[in-house]
């Protein structure tokens, strides 16, 4: 029953690179959330740490069972999950303006985070079935919208912006990777290049717009997120090439940096380490997702390709919008880096992603 | 099929491949953006953290103004002048402040320990305040010895200034700095400790409209903390103005008239609900509020027994007396206990149960009728139809009046008021009602409660023939962008008009709550009845009568202690009773009788009688009202 070459295939190099990025995210959350702050918020630290401990039994959870079992599952995970966004609409906790937690006793989740998983299952499977060289045509996108659709808006509902945009990238970047026919693809441009302006310029309130400005550039509201760009980016560039070393960023502890232990820690850790940790960092994250990657190119099974590029691409999105907005060149959306910001669901689902990759990895063979 | 797979994975290999460049480039652009920051750019941003050189500044909007319905003034933002002092510019710092303690006279010492407060032996960069708000003669006196004065700095803040003190203070209300309780309610997103906001009455009620939203500078500072650069300013946007429904002549004359007296006037315009006039006595002028009170003000103001911090017309609670008769009058009609012929006599008390319910006029009224028994107020004709309808009954058509329940104003907490019923004393008092108790309750009195607007509201209702309209304060509300809102506004895509338009129809709407629940011949008797109350031979306040102008009123007397012994008619000979265990006045009125514009309800506390003290103000306030038309009229009236 046991295969021995489930050990003999079992991906070192990943989990070697999670317990890097786990060990640097402990240490950066630490500074961001004790540094020079008169009442250190230390209790999150501790309660981060039991996440990563539980986080390791769900891990191990998601690599032991055969992932051909996510495909049998799929549609159950995914209509599971979105229940659970539909609970959450009537009995989420508030917090900070919007509803997104389920709360069970001391422990609150974001189901918002494990429904970008369920998603990526549910196209897999999908795609999977339906996938030709030609590419996808029109009807068979149908359906993937749909499922798309579904929890984007319930997430939009909460309403958090962030989720809803990675779900939708994550959906994006695996339907091109499984190709679009190039028929609709020009269809699909061109019918949301006539209808944004439309859109723009005959559907949307003043203000409606407004907001989309402001969003796409955060130098229009100088008093709230264009302030907090730019004391994101003081911090950053502050830190120089060296750093200023480990817990004594100055813009950390002096509380100039909104959401520091959350959505900003990335600007804590490059205050402290400088561009040489910094760029290392940035180095270990994209290892980590060529890593994912090469785990699709090995696969045999075309429903593990596809779900092992859905889950790099979630990685892969939340690196890339976390940093580019805590740099300046993104628009601001509340989107957390992977291992390194505080937050349960966040973890939680990151290593479940990690689970699910090494699993993929380590039944390449059982095609043979 | 296996075919496929094989093709298929060599295909994915292909497009993996793709994937795999645009992962590098992705992160070819990150390392890159991170270079600029931080090797590139990096000694200039270690620069501007070494000072948290960005701040943001606030740029404090200005509230908005309100007018009365004719547009004159009553609460505006005046400039005031704040004194500060920059310690480390301002050598030599001693004589500096020896000088400015004469021009402010302000003792030195208690200038030299508000500079000295920050436990910091190193003199501060930062302007210490010294004495806000300062006299015009002592801004003159700094400004004329400027170069002597080194270090000392002016600046104007716009402080709100009310018109009208007294006059109209629980209307308006005032400021005061925002205390933690508001803060951490939520109810002002935008506000931070140190922030004045509305404390009462309108200011309070209006908040979100007439604040506006603060604006700000994003600044660049030098290690003094000194402005370097502006880098980005957002303007601060400037509160709404707002039109009320208030006559400001009318308003005045009422404080005047309650001069002396704790009590309350409300005046309506009886066709729409709008609130002429809203005063509570005694009062205080607001204006002190706003430069802060001295702590000897606040506690006069605090113990004063007839409490002036109480905005009276809207939350006092009393028994209405007899002007409940008008509902009694209302029910008995409807339910048929008695019609325009039922006459009752009245021998000066009733017998119910083994207890004697005394009239007020202890030799009777003899035979009277409904019109008669409420033109010369009969005690002892609304027992019996009290006793034939019962508590609940009268409960019902007081409710459908609009007592027991809030008129709807939006202000001060209103309070409901109370109309009991044989339930509510079960289970608020755990004994069961007693018969002989629906006798008090026919004549007003016992457990009921009502506040001076509800009795505004319930006779500016009758004179109308029949419709309750909730009071409404705010005729309109101009816009930043001089739109005028007041209820007629289709259009509603712009964003800050909607919120305006909202908030209009918390305070401006006209609305109707309720209908009287009689019959139009119902409703006639009932105002013959209040039309001969003035105008009648025998009505109850015939002082009333105005040249040129008829009057329906109806007078109460509300006991305030229980008097087995001493009628009215038994005091009058005896010595009067110390202050606080005299009768409350009432007067309810609407004029003109046959087409009536405004109603008034008026209370005067320990006033003793309605006929006597709360008429005469009643009278006077019509008078000011409609007094025009009385000069018109009397050239060509008979």
């Amino acid at each position: 029953m046991f295969d021995r070459r489930l050990v003999q295939y079992f991906n070192w190099g990943l989990l070697g690179l999670f317990c890097l990025l786990a060990v640097t995210g402990s240490l950066t959350l630490y500074s961001a959330l004790t540094a020079g702050s008169a009442n250190p918020q230390i209790a999150l630290f501790y309660k981060q740490m039991i996440w990563y401990t539980a986080g390791l039994f769900i891990m191990a959870l998601a690599f032991v069972l055969d992932y051909k079992f996510l495909e049998r599952w799929a549609y159950a995970c995914y209509f599971f999950c979105v229940s659970l966004l539909v609970f959450v609409m009537f009995f989420g906790r508030v917090g900070g303006g919007s509803k997104r937690w389920l709360v069970f006793g001391p422990v609150s989740i974001q189901p918002s985070e494990f429904m970008k998983i369920a998603v990526i299952i549910v196209l897999a499977k999908y795609f999977a079935k339906v996938v030709t060289m030609e590419g996808m045509s029109f009807k068979e996108l149908f359906l993937p919208m749909i499922l798309v659709m579904i929890p984007c808006v319930l997430v939009l509902k909460q309403p958090d912006l962030g989720t809803a945009i990675m779900i939708f990238l994550i959906a994006a970047s695996m339907t091109l990777f499984i190709k679009i026919e190039k028929r609709t693809l020009a269809c699909l441009v061109a019918a949301s290049g006539v209808s944004l302006p439309l859109l723009w310029f005959f559907v949307l309130k003043q203000y409606q717009k407004q907001r989309i400005l402001t969003f796409l550039d955060p130098d229009r509201d100088p008093l709230n997120t264009g302030y907090h760009i730019i004391q994101s980016k003081i911090a950053i560039g502050s830190g120089m090439i060296f750093g200023k070393g480990v817990f004594k960023g100055t813009q950390n502890a002096l509380s100039f940096l909104p959401e520091q232990h959350t959505d900003f820690i990335f600007s804590v850790f490059a205050e402290e380490w400088g561009f040489i940790g910094s760029a290392l960092l940035v180095t270990v994250f994209a290892m980590l997702i060529l890593w994912g990657l090469n785990i699709a190119y090995e696969c045999r099974d075309t429903f593990g390709i596809i779900l092992a590029v859905g889950v790099t691409g979630m990685i892969f999105w939340q690196v890339i919008i976390n940093m580019g907005m805590v740099m300046g060149l993104m628009p601001v959306v509340g989107v957390p880096l992977p291992f390194i910001s505080y937050g349960g669901s966040s973890v939680i689902s990151m290593m479940v992603c990690m689970g699910i990759l090494m699993n993929i990895s380590m039944r390449r063979f059982m095609l043979d | 099929m296996e075919l496929l797979k094989v093709i298929d994975r060599e295909w994915f290999k292909q497009r993996l491949t793709g994937v795999v460049l645009c992962v590098m480039i992705a992160f070819a652009v990150l390392s890159a953006r991170l270079f600029y920051l931080q090797v590139v750019e990096g000694s200039h941003f270690r620069r501007l953290s070494q000072y948290n050189s960005i701040r943001i500044h606030d740029i404090a909007p200005l509230r908005g103004l309100i007018y009365d319905r004719n547009g004159s003034l009553m609460a505006e933002n005046r400039p005031s002048f704040n004194l500060s002092i920059i310690p480390r510019d301002a050598a030599p710092l001693e004589k500096t402040i020896e000088k400015l303690s004469v021009y402010i006279d302000v003792p030195k010492e208690d200038l030299m320990a508000l500079v000295y407060k920050k436990k910091s032996k190193r003199l501060s960069f930062r302007p210490v305040l010294l004495k806000p708000d300062i006299s015009r003669n002592a801004l003159a006196a700094i400004e004329a010895h400027r170069f002597e004065l080194p270090g000392v700095v002016v600046a104007i803040k716009p402080i709100r200034h009310y018109l009208q003190h007294e006059y109209a203070a629980h209307l308006l209300g005032y400021l005061g700095e925002i205390n933690l309780k508001e803060l951490k309610s939520g109810r002002y997103p935008e506000c931070k400790s140190g922030d004045l906001v509305g404390k009462f009455g309108l200011e309070k009620a209006c908040e979100p409209l007439l604040r506006g939203k603060m604006g700000g500078k994003q600044v660049e500072v030098n290690a003094r903390g000194q402005v370097v650069r502006v880098l980005n300013t957002v303007d601060s946007i400037t509160g709404v103005n707002i039109n009320l429904t208030i006559d400001n002549k009318l308003q005045k004359k009422a404080v005047e008239l309650l001069k002396g007296f704790a009590g309350a006037v409300a005046v309506l315009d009886t066709s729409n609900g709008g609130i002429l006039a809203l005063v509570s006595s005694p009062s205080f002028d607001p204006n002190s509020f706003v430069s802060g009170l001295t702590h000897a003000q606040w506690r006069e103001l605090d113990s004063n027994p007839q409490m002036p911090m109480q905005n009276k017309s809207v939350q006092g609670l009393y028994p209405p007396a007899s002007t409940y008769k008008i509902v009694t009058a209302i029910a008995g009609l409807e339910k048929g206990a008695i019609d325009e012929h039922t006459v009752f006599h009245c021998s000066g008390s009733h017998k119910f149960g083994n207890r004697v319910y005394r009239c007020w006029k202890r030799t009777g009224h003899g035979k009277v009728n409904v019109v008669a028994a409420l033109a010369q107020s009969c005690d002892v004709f609304f027992y019996q139809v009290g006793q034939k309808l019962g508590v609940d009954i009268l409960a019902e058509y007081a409710r459908a009046c609009g007592l027991g329940s809030a008129t709807g104003i939006n202000l001060d907490n209103e309070p409901q008021g109370l109309i009991p019923t044989a339930l509510w004393k079960k289970r608020r008092v755990g004994i069961p009602w007693q018969r002989g108790e629906t006798l008090s309750v026919a004549i007003g009195q016992g457990y009921n409660l009502v506040t001076p607007l509800q009795m505004a509201v319930l006779v500016s209702a009758v004179g109308n023939r029949g419709t309750l309209y909730r009071p409404r304060i705010i005729k309109n509300i101009i816009s930043a962008d001089g739109t005028v809102i007041d209820g007629n506004n289709n259009s509603v895509d712009n964003i800050t008009h909607k919120a305006i338009i909202e908030e209009f129809a918390k305070f401006g709407q006209i609305e109707i709550i309720g209908k009287l629940p009689g019959s139009s011949r119902t409703l006639e008797l009932v105002r013959k009845g209040l039309w001969e109350v003035v105008n009648g031979r025998r009505g109850t306040a015939r002082t009333v009568k105005i040249k040129g102008i008829e009057v329906s009123g109806k007078t109460g007397t509300a006991q305030v202690f229980s008097r087995k012994k001493n009628t009215p008619s038994d005091r009058r000979d005896k010595k009067r009773q110390p202050m606080h265990l005299r009768d409350h006045a009432w007067f309810v009125a609407y004029a003109p009788s046959d087409a009536p514009r405004i109603a008034v309800s008026v209370i005067v506390e320990h006033g003793e009688h309605g006929s006597s003290t709360a008429a005469p103000i009643a009278r006077e306030m019509i008078k000011c009202y409609l007094g025009e038309e009385i000069a018109a009229s009397a050239v060509n009236g008979p």
